[in-house]
């Protein structure tokens, strides 16, 4: 039983509630970073480990929270962590740090982060909220990367950066903000017609 | 334990301490990854200053020196040498016309003032478009590449504002503001070698050149 609340909790995030064509939630960084499959998957990671991070900890914190300062306190913790995975990325893995540049730091305020602290991780333990914050930030993951390797693929003709059919065949529209929307708008239709199936 | 409520001591107390705890979080963390950091950004300086230079035997990043660009403002040089030969330099340039704020550029001139290479250190452009100055402006296809290009012929400007330099499609701010740090790197190189540059040199001084190459680039 126990263990399959959490594998529920898990599937939720991933598909029922895919941040990105359910929810639709931060649509920022999904269209802004989408422009290669490489950065969806780098950004998708970076904002799992702060979803998951920040779940765990405002679910242990959230007795010691009063109600009143929650919001404050929920967004000190958050960009604590945000912070944290900004550093180790300049650190360790600079070139995907550079091509992200100034979306990293605006995890803090990816409404998902916030929504799933509020929604979840304050009324949930602290086992289940890690699986919340894995499952949805996978699903984002899932939808960035999806999203990136469609933009990539059409706007250069590229793959995770490997060549699949000459650049100059690529509508670079795809790799602009229109195709970003257009892209987006036909997942959303597509995800939603499998789900209902 | 029962939720704390929301008395102003309880709730003093509760963000006090949870941003102690994160202040401790973070100084530990960039004690961390401080010296990576730092590492990482040396060994990218490195690798950037031989891929502008070709065949110094010195440690440029161990000789250097500050001169003036024509806005006022100074930036580095790197010396590079063959023995006790100056075989050319590396100019750390920036521009703060980028698409999203600095973009730093080291570009690499011999003695005479043409450009042999240049690389990329730091920029925000938008990725996709602007990112692409990393190997646009390398590549030798119709009027992109600046590489050979003597910058003592007069400042590089995209072909839109009548220059000779094909910019990067849909990214002419980047263009632009990637030029004005190459342009910024030659001045810096002048006041070294004590020439004088004039701002609008290259389109006001040979109007008869200029005709030609607008009747070849047709």
């Amino acid at each position: 039983m126990k263990q399959n609340r959490a594998l529920q909790t898990f599937f939720n995030g991933l598909i029922k509630e895919n941040p990105v064509f359910v929810l639709m939630l931060g649509m920022c960084p999904t269209l802004g970073t989408t422009s290669t499959a490489l950065n969806g998957l780098g950004m998708g990671l970076a904002t799992t480990f702060v979803l998951f991070c920040s779940n765990m900890a405002i679910s242990a914190l959230k007795q010691f929270i009063p109600d009143q300062v929650r919001i404050p306190a929920f967004i000190v913790i958050i960009a604590t962590f945000v912070t944290v995975v900004q550093m180790f990325m300049e650190a360790y893995l600079p070139a995907l740090y550079e091509s992200l540049g100034l979306f990293i730091p605006l995890i803090v305020v990816n409404c998902i982060v916030l929504g799933r602290a509020e929604s979840f991780a304050a009324k949930n333990s602290v086992g289940l909220s890690f699986f919340d914050g894995v499952g949805i930030g996978l699903g984002f993951t899932l939808g960035l990367t999806l999203l990136g390797a469609i933009r990539e693929l059409a706007g250069t003709g590229k793959l995770f950066s490997l060549t699949i059919y000459p650049e100059e065949y690529g509508a670079l529209i795809f790799v602009l903000a229109p195709g970003a929307f257009i892209v987006l708008g036909y997942l959303i239709a597509a995800f939603n017609k499998i789900r209902k199936a | 334990m029962k939720k704390l409520t929301s008395t102003l001591p309880n709730m003093l107390l509760s963000l006090g301490i949870i941003c102690i705890v994160a202040g401790a979080l973070l100084a530990s963390v960039n004690d961390l990854t401080a010296g990576e950091i730092a590492a990482s950004k040396q060994k990218k300086l490195e690798s950037a200053l031989k891929q502008v230079i070709d065949g110094f035997d010195n440690n440029p990043s161990e000789e250097t020196a500050y001169f003036p660009t024509l806005a006022g403002d100074s930036l580095k040089i790197y010396e590079a040498k063959r023995g006790e030969e100056l075989i050319g330099v590396a100019v750390e340039s920036n521009s703060a016309n980028g698409f999203n704020g600095n973009i730093k550029v080291l570009v690499g001139l011999d003695t005479k003032g043409k450009l042999l290479n240049y690389s990329v250190l730091e920029q925000q452009e938008t990725p996709g478009l602007g990112t692409k100055m990393d190997e646009w402006f390398r590549t030798d296809k119709k009027q992109q590449s600046v590489i050979n290009k003597n910058l003592s012929d007069g400042a590089l400007k995209v072909s839109k504002d009548g220059g000779d330099v094909d910019a990067i499609t849909a990214a002419t701010i980047s263009s632009r503001a990637f030029l004005d740090a190459v342009n910024r790197a030659y001045q810096a190189f002048a006041a070294m070698k004590g020439i004088q540059v004039d701002e609008t040199s290259g389109a006001t001084e040979s109007t008869d050149e200029w005709d030609d190459t607008t009747l070849k680039q047709d």
